[in-house]
């Protein structure tokens, strides 16, 4: 107990009125990152070398969607479709706190993006995908609109450059400012990927912390492929909305990713180091690998991706990574 | 006593049909389905874990043709309304749902649904046993089935567990239903922080079948010139008739042994849902 004041007090995060260093320069705030799991203090820097996975007990910290694609996919081949689309207010809906027209500006301002979805094209390892990602910063990634609009154009895209869909879906639920608006986006989202699947193409869905709602009730649950990050939380209802409903106490565990494995609702929970290994040699299993990239899983590219490197060339099943 | 003629469609605010749209003596599934069907039969259980009384579904015939009929049924009193869990399904009912639509598509036959829930159940065992799953893959099923679906909304729709039974070729709605992307009060309670805000919330979320069809998701508006629950046959018979107007429209250019036809009729189906939504451009 003793050493661990000692070392809050050498490392603690430093505020705005002590924000010099022993040298006298400013030391940003963020310098370090405490671990919301295990309490750990963890040098900001390497945690994001990290891909913001908690050192010490591999604990998943959110992820912006532009943090997230660049975990994803090769460097610099990212490129970004839709941004043009913006959302409006169809109902002219207006709560306590103001218009949601003005809600839109306010909420754009505050996290730098228009809505909350980003999709566009990537490479994995030299394979092309489409690239799907939503953010929870903006409104709690709920599916309104324009979620809906640039998701069903990026599949669509997909059709048309017969290459594989992955979504990453963390969201919070419905856009219930526009309405049934935001309801028929389940309806339209889900459409476009039976549309894929006529195609034969994949849909890879990876759920991260948190998703519920419409998002997991609709075309995040009936992907080819059903991945979940350790812990995340998904399901259909909220959990402060059960307990109120049934007046039970929650089990432990509940919702959690493991939970989901333990019930046969996905396929495997993949650590975040692991995610483009992954993607690259499902997507060689359905699309087969492009002529131009890389043979084998080669280890030549190792030095790029680490990640790669730890991963044995041939899993047995039933038998750990 | 005057005798002045109240126009009463001018004057209910969206939570008066709200409470419409829930009033327990409202016609429910089964007096449309008892009304309007002969020979029904129920198909029960989802093969899988169990029976769910809250969505129900089956064989009928209708206007002389064979169809697979389904919808959402709650209670009249208590001891029903524990066996139907006041009409919210859990996944088995899903589940059903999404075998009864295959075996509408194996024996080509058309389906009709009537939409009547407070939203899909909110508890353990139903997130234990993949809630979000199982409405995810009903919907996936029927936006694909390749027989004509006609669906109306009779009640309440409520969010995804009203969606789940309502993706078709026709989407019609009476008057006094109301159909939403949550629940008034669950609305209220989120953005007011009070759910007795409900009414406002109602207001401003657009849940009137009037509003939904101005936003081309609903294609007809069945007038209810006596609240339902008031005039149950004639409510009945007039749903009868506008299904089997919009049942035979889409009919007419289904074939079960023509695969152009069919696809034509999904294609229809995709661009319907494909063209909703709000949005511009910079």
């Amino acid at each position: 107990m003793r050493s661990f004041f000692q070392r809050q007090g050498k490392f603690r995060p430093l505020t705005k009125t002590d924000e010099r260093g022993m040298d006298g320069a400013t030391i940003p705030e963020d310098l370090w990152t405490k671990c919301p799991k295990c309490g750990e203090l963890l040098y900001t820097r390497e945690l994001e070398r990290n891909d913001r996975v908690c050192t010490k007990c591999s604990y998943h910290f959110r992820l912006s969607a532009r943090e997230r694609i660049d975990t994803l996919v090769d460097a610099g081949t990212f490129e970004e479709w839709d941004t043009e689309i913006r959302p409006t207010d169809p109902l002219e809906f207006t709560e306590p706190k103001g218009s949601y027209a003005d809600k839109l500006v306010q909420t754009a301002k505050k996290s730098g993006e228009n809505e909350s979805l980003i999709t566009g094209i990537g490479k994995i390892n030299g394979r092309p995908i489409a690239i799907v990602v939503s953010e929870f910063s903006f409104l709690g990634a709920s599916m309104g609109s324009v979620f809906g609009e640039k998701l069903v154009r990026a599949v669509e895209r997909a059709i048309d450059l017969r290459i594989p869909v992955l979504t990453v879906n963390a969201s919070g639920g419905a856009r219930m400012h526009e309405g049934l608006f935001s309801l028929m986006q389940m309806a339209k989202t889900i459409a476009a990927f039976h549309r894929l699947g006529e195609h034969r193409l994949p849909h890879f869905s990876l759920l991260v912390d948190p998703c519920y709602g419409g998002v997991p009730a609709s075309f995040a649950t009936v992907a080819d492929v059903m991945l979940a990050e350790p812990g995340a939380l998904i399901g259909f209802a909220g959990q402060r909305v059960i307990e109120q409903v049934t007046r039970q106490k929650l089990p432990e565990g509940f919702q959690t990713a493991e939970f989901l494995l333990g019930h046969g609702m996905i396929d495997q929970i993949i650590e975040r180091g692991n995610i483009r290994h992954t993607l690259m040699v499902l997507s060689d299993h359905y699309v087969g690998r492009p002529a131009n990239a890389q043979t084998g899983y080669p280890r030549g590219l190792l030095a790029e991706d680490p990640v790669v490197d730890e991963v044995v060339e041939n899993v047995r099943v039933g038998e750990e990574a | 006593m005057t005798d002045e003629v109240i126009t009463p469609e001018s004057q209910l605010t969206a939570m008066d049909r709200v409470r419409l749209a829930r009033d327990p003596n409202r016609p429910g599934t089964l007096d449309y389905v008892n009304e309007l069907l002969e020979r029904v039969v129920e198909l029960r259980g989802d093969r899988s874990f169990g029976d769910d009384q809250a969505l129900i579904g089956g064989l009928g015939t209708f206007r002389g043709r064979a169809v697979v009929w389904m919808g959402h049924q709650g209670g009249t009193n208590t001891k029903e309304n524990l066996e139907r869990n006041f009409g919210m399904p859990r996944p088995e009912g899903f589940r059903k749902a999404k075998r009864l639509m295959q075996h509408a598509e194996k024996f080509a036959l058309p389906i009709i649904t009537f939409v009547d829930t407070s939203g899909a159940d909110p508890g353990i065992s139903s997130e234990e046993r993949g809630q979000a799953t199982a409405i995810a893959e009903c919907l996936l099923q029927m936006i694909g089935t390749r027989v004509p679906i006609v669906c109306t909304v009779i009640g309440e729709g409520g969010s995804g567990g009203a969606l789940s039974i309502s993706l078709g070729d026709r989407m019609l709605m009476l008057e006094n239903a109301v159909y939403a992307v949550a629940s008034p009060e669950a609305c209220a309670a989120i953005l007011w922080k009070d759910a007795g805000k409900a009414a406002e919330a109602a207001a401003t979320m657009r849940v009137t079948a009037a509003d939904l069809q101005r936003f081309g998701m609903v294609d007809e508006l069945i007038a209810e010139p006596i609240p339902a629950h008031e005039a149950t046959r004639d409510t009945i018979r007039t749903v009868g008739e506008r299904i089997e107007h919009h049942l035979a429209e889409v009919i007419a250019s289904w074939d079960k042994d023509d695969n152009a036809a069919i696809e034509a009729m999904l294609d229809k189906r995709y661009q319907k849902y494909r063209v909703m939504g709000a949005w511009t451009t910079v």
